[in-house]
């Protein structure tokens, strides 16, 4: 635990111990979903259960995405997870650079404020929102689960300003000596150091919208709406029995996120351990 | 948390520098700042705070979605705590609280301490408790529902192999939230990352220091890791039981929103839903929901309240 010499080699054969039994529960759900999801339909329910199917039916993949509209609730996915992240890297950056280096009264109160937003249970202005997006006529659309991003998130502004806050202030000075504007030290010096940080909540944001279903499910009412989460749920009330379809969809919504995770994993730890939240 | 108080009090500086007189460029300053902070004053404005004065108002309305609704007093107040369904609610959501968060902070420190020993396959540990906390709700649900299947599942395979009979899980109402909770676990390898790089902040010299008196491993985790993991403790008690009062898409998931059998898996968030959408009883979720807004305030306040007894910030000692 400490690099101490004298940490016997008992401790660490414990340790592999209980890391090896605690990790098979962490494990094996995932193996169970992939195995399941390459099972001919009669082999789902052999006792005792069998990890490894006589034959992989990989055709199980092109049967569920020709079940349901798969590709139309992707496109779907795609189009709010999309909006809404670029909604976010637009607002964050630029709130939270004023908060954290604009020397304005109202930074300081804003700040606060915010913090309180982000202990706010979102129930309480759920219905609210709901009933004045029904008067917009946006129930029923996409609109409502994008559109707040261009707004600000308090927990991405949160994010944002503490890893401003760690960049030498003599950046922005020297850049004002030479006459530089506000708007340039923003946008060609600050928003380029903080990369790390904008990748972690565009990440942040992607897999919340991808993965959201409160937001869907409240909002989407028409099949051609759905999104990949209201989809997946559709397709386990009415073919409740075809557990191997089920799951190799699992494995299609879940894998790109565990891909793009491990590809930017670096800067994501980056950006937040930065970012003083640890 | 920690990082909350000492940015409020970084902010000072900078306040003190702009009270020296008005100067153009100062003005300047102050209305680029607000420019920037635009679009946020309005979200607060649009998507916060108008919703919290009309959830308000509708809480004593009986707003519909068909209809206006009348204003009606406390009068949704009162049936809710003559409802029973409510009371069920809020015990499953309490029980749900205080059995998952205190076991998640435990489960997640104890993981931490293990992945930061200097053992061989650390990366790939690390990568496999942090995985299934990628993986969507909606996905955990349903592998799940297959797993603690009580015919066909690998669960209560595994159970009989030792002899023991397993339970019909979440079909049982004595099981269903223990279930859950299990579930629940399954997903908390984002704390145990959060733990983790409060471990690696703990300077070596407190180690090395115990080391010269003769300290052994587990006078080292009980004196000097875990009082100084304790910041990171209390920012997750407090992001976990607020996330933990609003457990929704699990329990509805695996009922399709039944909260079945016998409301053992009804959550108050759950409720407040099948009240606004469901029965489209808009006044009487709103009153629910503020007095979610009520439990969240009383539960953050006492555990802020508590921060004294056991919180350590390093420098502060």
């Amino acid at each position: 635990m400490d690099g101490s010499q004298s940490a016997g080699r008992m401790q660490k054969m414990s340790a592999h111990f209980f890391l090896i039994i605690v990790g098979a529960f962490f494990l094996s759900p995932f193996l169970w979903m992939l195995s399941t999801s390459l099972k001919a339909n009669n082999e789902l329910f052999v006792w005792p259960p069998k990890w490894i199917p006589d034959v992989m039916h990989w055709s199980n993949y092109p049967d569920a995405i020709n079940y349901i509209p798969f590709f139309m609730y992707l496109y779907n996915t795609l189009a709010i997870a999309g909006l809404a992240t670029l909604g976010v890297l637009f607002s964050c950056p630029l709130v939270a650079y004023s908060l954290a280096r604009v020397p304005w009264k109202g930074a300081k109160p804003l700040f606060a404020v915010t913090l309180m937003v982000m202990m706010m249970p979102y129930q309480v202005t759920m219905i609210p929102i709901f009933i004045a997006f029904k008067n917009f006529g946006w129930v029923g659309t996409n609109i409502p689960l994008w559109l707040p991003a261009f707004f600000g998130a308090p927990f991405f502004i949160f994010l944002l300003r503490q890893f401003f806050m760690g960049l030498p202030k003599e950046l922005e000075d020297a850049a004002r000596i030479d006459g530089a504007a506000e708007l340039r030290i923003y946008w060609q010096i600050m928003l380029p150091l903080c990369k790390p940080a904008l990748l972690t909540i565009a990440l942040f944001q992607f897999m919340g919208s991808w993965t959201d279903y409160q937001g869907p499910l409240i909002y989407l009412s028409e099949e051609s709406q759905y999104t990949l989460m209201l989809g997946m749920q559709a397709f386990k009330s009415q073919h409740g029995a075809e557990w191997q379809m089920m799951m190799a969809t699992l494995v299609m919504i879940t894998l790109p996120i565990i891909i793009i995770y491990f590809l930017v994993q670096k800067a994501f730890i980056r950006g937040i351990t930065f970012s003083g939240i640890k | 948390m920690a990082a909350i108080e000492t940015s409020l009090n970084e902010d000072t500086s900078t306040a003190i520098q702009l009270r020296r007189g008005k100067t153009r460029f100062e003005r300047k300053i102050s209305l680029f700042g607000m420019i920037f902070a635009l679009p946020w004053i309005l979200g607060l404005i649009l998507f916060n705070v108008y919703p919290l004065f009309m959830s308000a108002y509708y809480s004593f309305t009986s707003y519909s979605i068909l209809e206006k609704g009348s204003w009606v007093g406390l009068q949704n107040y009162q049936t809710l705590f003559k409802d029973e369904v409510f009371w069920i609610s809020i015990y499953n959501t309490l029980y749900f609280t205080f059995i998952y968060v205190p076991l998640s902070i435990v489960f997640g420190v104890s993981l931490a301490l293990l992945l930061n020993m200097k053992i061989r396959g650390q990366g790939f540990y690390r990568t496999l408790f942090f995985i299934p906390s990628l993986v969507p709700p909606v996905a955990t649900t349903i592998i799940w529902m297959w797993l603690l299947n009580p015919q066909y599942g690998l669960v209560n395979y595994w159970l009989g192999e030792l002899g023991i009979s397993g339970p019909a899980w979440i079909g049982s109402e004595a099981w269903s939230k223990p279930s859950l909770i299990l579930m629940s676990l399954w997903g908390t390898g984002q704390a145990v990352v959060i733990y983790l790089a409060g471990l690696q902040d703990i300077p070596q010299d407190y180690y090395d220091a115990s080391h010269v008196d003769g300290a052994n491993t587990w006078q080292r985790v009980r004196h000097i890791t875990l009082p100084l993991l304790t910041p990171v403790i209390f920012f997750n008690l407090i992001m976990g039981t607020i996330g933990a009062l609003q457990n929704f898409v699990l329990p509805f998931t695996l009922t399709n929103g039944q909260g079945t059998p016998a409301n053992s898996m009804m959550f108050y968030v759950m409720y407040l839903y099948t009240n606004g959408f469901s029965y489209l009883k808009m006044g009487y979720a709103s009153a629910m929901a503020w007095i979610l807004f009520l439990l969240v305030v009383v539960l953050t306040a006492v555990i802020f309240l508590s921060q004294k007894r056991w919180v350590h910030y390093q420098g502060k000692e």
